[in-house]
């Protein structure tokens, strides 16, 4: 109890604190404020130390930054002025000059508007997906429905055929190879999350089930694929596949990866369902059972939910994990978004000097797509809370 | 007692590793009958009970359970488990559905009744243990003695022939264990088979026809309750009741 008074005292005054600053601006105020800060200081001598050079060196960075990224920076496709700028300024203007090549890689210049609507629907479809009505019984079909389409519509409009039979639409047709930036990164993620999530699924129940057989093959599984670095699991699927299996036809490049990621994704996504499936209390498989429901309804109904809601932000983790791996395709020559600004950049040595700006943009591409999901996955988490 | 038999166990024995859970179990229960188990913990009362749905398998012996032999056949296990319904300590409702929910998931996956029509029983069900004004609310959201009764409702709905209770009221805190008491007796009234493990020895005496005493694995007595109550035959017996008596 002792321990907790200053604490306790504490929140008292910073609410204190709160409620003065909110006051109309007025002398008598401020010395309030003034007076409070004192107490506030010789309270937490430390505390109100530390947090004062944080705040310093905090603002020192910002304004460095700022600097750097805004007043003496460069916005033009301006080589010369950016050489000029340098180092003390920021050239934005190598995003003006390459955006096209790192968002879209080595996909057609001509051709670049159907990644662009393929990007574009891809951004609409999940930001539908995140909207919790879709989510609601009887409007679940519709995401499914949109999904599938989505997927029919990428294949379409990214190689102008229909899974290589041609529909005459008038597209060009353009090779998987050739496909980069924004929607491979966005295709190897989104496809791989997708099949390794029921995938992993499968695995953690197999490691958690009774029989013997399947519990030693998903045991065996998960470690031996955990113990493989991606980057290596990524160079079997591209070129061992071919001396494995000779004289078969080897499916392209895109499929070899897609499968190499989502098979190793599974692994980790496996121990995380199955730290859920553990977390559900035995009693909850003994009143499944005992209304005569079998394995996978009870599965499905009973256990499965709970023990995903409790490993959300495992999960999530798990797939923003997933979504950055993807950026190591570029081994097996994909040029998804980080392999498209290597491309962009490493070959021109006028801008090769302003790699920083192009992984600053990228970055904060990926950052945009990350802080979404993890936002949709507090938002769902916080609407699950009723039920505890 | 004439009706037929709808529980048999023959010389069942089970062991946990080196442990003697039950021996040389030989029990008949009859259609319409309500048998109250009882003995110290550790007795292997609940070990018995979760016998009659398979939660718990036995090494030796037969039980027959609405004449289906349980053992190893799992098509058995789901047969036996539909015609017999339990409820648990815990209650084990299942906390991420709404109470309908609960009540509607098994006649709805098991039975494959239509929704309308599961919701309708479930309602029905849910009026029967006096809780339907809760029906759209989560487990979290109600009483201890709320949830064991929407845990009985719950079992209901797949309209068992027998009831298994296995310490229904030993969770509760003591002014919800009448509500669930009440409940069960009015069950009892209606004729269906019971077998319930329980320390209520008043509520015991009110319903049970027959009284099953375990110790150490085996059944050392069974009665109707007023001679058990009275004048129990085996000394553990005795030392039982004279235990729960002093308290």
């Amino acid at each position: 109890m002792h321990d907790q008074m200053p604490h306790h005292e504490h929140s008292m005054v910073s609410s204190h604190f709160i409620k003065a600053a909110h006051q109309p601006i007025q002398a008598r105020s401020w010395r309030t404020l003034a007076h409070r800060t004192g107490l506030e200081f010789k309270r937490h001598p430390f505390q109100s130390s530390l947090s004062i050079i944080l705040f310093a060196l905090l603002s020192l960075s910002g304004w460095a930054f700022f600097e750097w990224g805004v007043l003496n920076a460069v916005f033009l496709p301006d080589e010369a002025a950016c050489q000029l700028a340098r180092p003390e300024g920021a050239c934005w203007g190598v995003i003006a000059e390459k955006y096209s090549l790192i968002l879209w890689g080595r996909f057609p210049f001509e051709e670049q508007w159907r990644a662009l609507t393929a990007v574009v629907m891809i951004m609409l479809t999940l930001s539908l997906s995140a909207s919790g009505a879709m989510w609601r019984h009887g409007h679940r079909s519709w995401l499914y429905v949109s999904w599938v389409g989505c997927a029919l519509f990428f294949e379409i409009l990214m190689s102008g055929t229909f899974f290589g039979i041609d529909i005459h639409l008038g597209l060009t047709k353009v090779e998987s190879e050739l496909w980069g930036g924004l929607p491979l990164t966005l295709l190897l993620s989104i496809v791989s999350i997708a099949l390794a999530t029921p995938l992993g699924i499968l695995l953690a129940l197999a490691r958690t089930s009774d029989m013997p057989m399947l519990k030693t093959f998903a045991s065996t599984y998960i470690e031996l694929v955990r113990g493989v670095p991606l980057i290596s699991v990524l160079f079997m699927a591209s070129f061992m596949f071919p001396l494995l299996m000779p004289g078969l036809k080897s499916p392209d490049v895109l499929l070899r990866v897609l499968a190499g990621i989502t098979l190793f994704s599974a692994a980790y996504t496996a121990e995380v369902v199955r730290a859920g499936l553990l977390s559900v209390s035995a009693g909850q498989v003994e009143a499944a059972q005992s209304l005569g429901l079998g394995y996978w309804a009870t599965q499905r109904y009973v256990i499965l939910p709970q023990a995903l809601a409790h490993v959300l932000p495992g999960l999530v983790n798990n797939f923003i994990s997933i979504f950055k791996d993807t950026s190591l395709v570029t081994i097996v020559s994909l040029y998804e978004l980080t392999g498209a600004l290597g491309l962009a950049l490493n070959g021109d040595a006028n801008w090769r000097p302003f790699k920083l700006e192009g992984y600053l943009f990228i970055g904060l591409i990926y950052f945009c797509f990350c802080f979404a999901l993890s936002h949709f996955s507090q938002k769902f988490q916080h609407s699950q809370h009723h039920h505890s | 007692m004439n009706n037929p038999s709808v529980i048999e166990f023959k010389l069942v024995n089970k062991w946990y590793g080196h442990y003697h859970a039950l021996r040389d179990i030989n029990l008949t229960v009859t259609e319409g009958e309500r048998v109250i188990v009882c003995g110290p913990s550790g007795s292997g009362k609940s070990t018995l009970i979760r016998c009659i749905n398979a939660l718990e398998d036995f090494q030796s012996g037969t039980l027959k359970v609405n004449h289906i032999s349980l053992n190893e056949d799992l098509r058995n296990v789901q047969m036996v488990r539909q015609s017999v319904g339990m409820v648990f300590q815990q209650f084990n409702l299942f906390p991420h559905l709404t109470v309908l929910e609960n009540l509607s998931l098994a006649p709805i996956q098991v039975k494959k009744m239509s929704t309308e029509h599961a919701h309708f029983l479930a309602m029905a069900q849910l009026t029967r243990v006096h809780i339907e004004e809760h029906a759209h609310k989560f487990p979290a959201q109600l009483s201890g003695g709320q949830q064991q009764r929407v845990a009985i409702a719950r079992t209901l709905c797949m309209e068992p022939k027998i009831l298994l209770f296995d310490e229904p009221t030993s969770a509760l805190d003591p002014e919800m264990i009448q509500e669930v008491l009440d409940v069960m007796i009015e069950l009892a009234a209606q004729g269906i088979t019971m077998i319930c493990v329980t320390h209520e020895m008043g509520f015991a005496k009110r319903v049970a026809s027959r009284i099953v005493f375990m110790d150490q694995g085996q059944i050392m007595e069974q009665a109707r309750p007023e001679i058990f109550f009275s004048q129990p035959q085996h000394p553990r017996a005795q030392s039982f009741l004279a235990k729960l008596l002093d308290h």
